[in-house]
């Protein structure tokens, strides 16, 4: 299990460095900055000799292998620089959205899991019966509304038809404020995992060992919960990690349209606004994510399949 | 006798529907404002010097208050912070006679030096802030941008409560000055550190919390020095960047006021019962398509001229901006009182273009390149609509697509030949048209390189005029003279639409940006779902 831990640590940095060098060269040659944004509309339209100096200041006009050194040195010791805008440390910056951000994930992905997964086992226990084609006609239809669109009509549906739930905003954090971004994030996963834990099971369902098991004259029950899940885990489990890794990023549309105060929001207003330390800063956060998550993931296999080892 | 009992009737109706009036215009106090925050998932700062952004304007003008304010009903600056300001013979020393009865919301009384600090933090030039644009219009301030001066030399505190200002030109300090990133902070708290996380200010809310993208919560300040208000307890401003979204809370009754796009102003009018309640504004931004005067054809103003009259500006305003604008005929915006209602705008008359493109020389016309944004108003979907109209009198123009943000800069950079953008044109006229003067450099903002010895001439007339009066006249002439040389093709003046709840009242129609209210004005009636 260390071994394991250790081997995909070493992983992560490379990983790490490859998207951090991404991120600020994509940045670097895009064209406009903070200075341009700030004049967008005309109304903060900045004396050219202050542009000048504020570019300077900023570090905009050295060298790009410069500035990157200089990023990466300071990311080296946790410090992911101040924000162009507000003019605070980035970590911060975050730090206030992380909480809102990892509540919206959890709560959207334990909505996939308790729906998802029994939904894609009771199909594939009944192949081709009525439930079976029911609950795959919601895994696919899940799968391909736009995250935009599904939240509109749940607010439209919750908020506005039924007044059983308050359209958008943070509250105090509760579950009233929090259910519908959560079903909207979490709609499309749990499609995912419908689909996958219906193939998964029926994969296993016509395996040799729960054939024999079944001629050795164990209950149903028994060889679905002993023999078939356990089984169909392992491809469960995966598709739980990736989506779980990438709720992160998905959930930049669900935030801005729910007004949740999260880092896919504070990702959104800065890529607008060109304050590339806060952007490159929620994208570390959206990888880091991803890579703890899939790093768990591996952990996990091990611990459900034994016969799993990794040279 | 059937005629004295119809007679009591309407008196007894006429009575019921005065009291209700009176009942609708007598201010409630209590309850809480729920206004939203469009322009952004976020706020960007709560220290009103550090930013120029629309929305954290939205809450400055809630906390902060500058020297002078704007006065929505008459579209002008009036004083806010002195009860008295009188300017010099020259125009160029102002003494204002401060109020002796503001307190900051810590308790202490604000003074002459409170001006004077709050001027000099912003010249700091290390911090970079936006308003400083403003304050160099003070003697000095520029030598403390620099770092050659610690003190504003034009600021002089003659007591605790009289201020001597100098300027540098002969302008209106109010237009300056009624700037929110331009309000006057206390010195004690801002040198505590973190000022944009506990801003103190003097205006009518205090702050109480700010949960970063979501909502910014005030609480009634109650030593405001306008005695009785604020009206109500409580400011809430939810951050809500989707338009759609907004629209749904709106219906909802979850927030009290909504910026409406296009779609959702035709939506609005249509309904019987939200119609009632929208606020519109002719806001000071001037849509229009800039011509670059390197380029050689738009050297000529009959080339300028003509894509103005081959271009059916009304049917672009009807069709694709659904009436949310209204048809711009000169630079000049109508809420300015310079604008001269007289001015006709180009009318659409294909046959007049080609004649005039012919007489400049170009029979078969010519091709250029159009750099444009996505905005919905005044980008991409414009000039779609738009080039099969120039190319009827023979103009082929090209798009070219760059991003919002881009866009300022390649104006001042002059790489364009032609771009259509939304330019600020106000409250100060004279500065408005500066942009225009052939002695202001481009990367300032004369981004046409427009030269014209006619409008020079007048432009340096109305700046040296120190009779109000007849300084307006001559920027009306001067806007006139843009009018005929057609610098831009003059597309709109924004249309600023902002729909309320039925229980609240007080909004002004704030020309400088719908979204920026003096709160203390407004309140809500006990038809408002929160207590």
């Amino acid at each position: 299990m260390l071994t394991v831990l250790v081997r995909r640590l070493a992983n992560v940095i490379p990983t790490l460095f490859a998207i951090v060098a991404v991120v600020f060269l994509l940045f670097s040659v895009l064209p406009g900055s903070f200075i341009s944004a700030m004049n967008e509309d005309g109304r903060g339209m900045i004396d050219p000799a202050v542009m000048e100096r504020m570019r300077k200041e900023m570090g905009l006009d050295d060298p790009l292998i410069e500035r990157f050194g200089k990023y990466v040195g300071h990311l080296a010791i946790g410090d992911l620089g101040n924000s162009f805008r507000t003019k605070e440390p980035v970590t911060k910056l975050i730090g206030d959205r992380l909480w809102p951000s990892l509540k919206l994930v959890l709560a959207a992905m334990l909505f996939a899991i308790v729906i998802g997964v029994p939904l894609g086992f009771i199909a594939a226990l009944k192949p081709g019966s009525v439930t079976d084609a029911t609950s795959m006609v919601v895994a696919i239809s899940g799968l391909s509304l736009p995250k935009f669109w599904l939240g509109l009509m749940l607010m439209y549906l919750f908020a506005l038809q039924l007044k059983l739930l308050p359209s958008f905003g943070y509250g105090d954090g509760g579950l009233t404020h929090l259910t519908l971004p959560a079903i909207a994030l979490g709609v499309s996963p749990m499609a995912l995992l419908a689909r996958t834990t219906r193939a998964a099971v029926l994969d296993v369902l016509n395996a040799d060992f729960v054939r024999t098991a079944r001629s050795k004259g164990m209950s149903e029950p028994r060889v679905v919960t002993w023999h078939v899940m356990r089984n169909a885990l392992v491809l469960v489990i995966t598709t739980i990690g990736l989506q779980f890794g990438s709720l992160m990023g998905q959930a930049v549309v669900v935030e801005k349209l729910f007004a949740w105060p999260g880092v896919g929001s504070l990702l959104v207003d800065s890529v607008f606004q060109r304050d590339v330390p806060a952007v490159q800063g929620c994208i570390l956060l959206i990888v880091l994510f991803f890579l703890a998550i899939n790093t768990l993931i591996d952990l996990a296999y091990v611990a459900i399949d034994p016969r799993i080892r990794y040279a | 006798m059937r005629t004295i009992g119809l007679a009591i009737a309407a008196l007894a109706l006429f009575v019921g529907m005065a009291a209700e009036a009176q009942q609708t215009q007598t201010p409630r106090k209590g309850g809480t404002i729920r206004m939203t925050g469009p322009y952004g998932a976020s706020m960007g700062s709560l220290d009103p010097h550090a930013t120029s952004r629309a929305q954290d304007g939205i809450v400055s003008l809630a906390i902060h208050r500058p020297l002078y304010s704007w006065d929505s009903t008459n579209n002008k600056v009036v004083l806010e912070l002195a009860t008295s300001v009188t300017p010099s013979e020259d125009g160029l020393v102002y003494t204002f006679k401060l109020r002796d009865d503001i307190f900051f919301h810590n308790g202490r009384k604000m003074t002459a030096d409170d001006v004077i600090y709050s001027f000099t933090r912003i010249m700091d030039s290390t911090k970079g802030y936006p308003s400083a644009r403003y304050v160099r219009v003070i003697k000095g301030a520029v030598e403390v941008e620099k770092g050659q001066a610690k003190e504003i030399s034009g600021l002089k505190k003659i007591d605790d409560f009289t201020l001597e200002m100098t300027l540098t030109d002969r302008v209106n300090p109010g237009y300056y000055f009624f700037q929110n990133n331009t309000a006057i902070v206390p010195k004690e708290e801002v040198e505590k550190g973190n000022f944009a996380a506990n801003p103190v200010g003097l205006g009518p809310f205090v702050f109480k919390e700010h949960i970063p993208g979501s909502r910014v919560v005030l609480e009634r300040n109650p030593k405001f020095y306008k005695a009785g208000k604020p009206y109500a307890d409580r400011m809430i401003l939810q951050i809500m960047s989707e338009a759609p979204a907004r629209d749904v809370a709106f219906r909802n009754k979850e927030i009290d006021t909504s910026i409406l796009g296009p779609a959702q102003y035709v939506a609005y009018r249509a309904d019987p019962e939200l119609s009632k309640g929208i606020l519109e504004v002719a806001e000071m931004f001037t849509r229009a398509l800039t011509f670059n005067t390197e380029h050689k054809p738009f050297q000529d103003k009959r080339v300028r001229q003509a894509i103005n009259h081959a271009i059916d500006t009304d049917l672009i305003i009807k069709r694709l901006v659904k009436d949310k604008a209204y048809r711009a005929t000169s630079w000049l915006p109508s809420s300015s009182p310079a604008y001269d209602k007289a001015l006709k705008p180009y009318a659409y008359d294909p046959d007049k273009a080609k004649a005039l493109l012919k007489a400049a020389g170009y029979p078969d016309g010519f091709e250029f390149e159009l750099t444009t944004s996505q905005n919905e108003s005044w980008g991409l979907p414009i000039v779609e609509a738009i080039l099969p109209m120039l190319a009827k009198v023979g103009i082929k123009a090209k798009p070219k697509l760059v991003e919002v943000t881009v866009l300022t800069d390649v104006a001042l950079k002059g790489e364009f030949q032609a771009y259509i953008g939304s330019n600020l044109t106000g409250p100060d006229s004279l500065a408005t048209l500066r942009c225009f003067y052939s002695k202001t450099p481009r990367s300032a903002c004369r981004v046409t390189l427009f030269s014209s010895p006619e409008f020079d001439k007048v432009f340096e007339a109305a700046a040296a005029e120190v009779n109000p009066a007849k300084q307006l006249e001559l920027i009306a002439k001067a806007n006139a003279i843009l009018y005929d040389e057609a610098p831009v093709w003059f597309f709109n003046y924004n249309k600023a639409v902002l729909a309320y709840q039925p229980w609240i009242h007080g909004l002004q129609a704030n020309a400088t940006e719908i979204t920026h209210q003096y709160v203390e004005d407004v309140w809500v009636d006990e038809r408002s779902p929160v207590k």
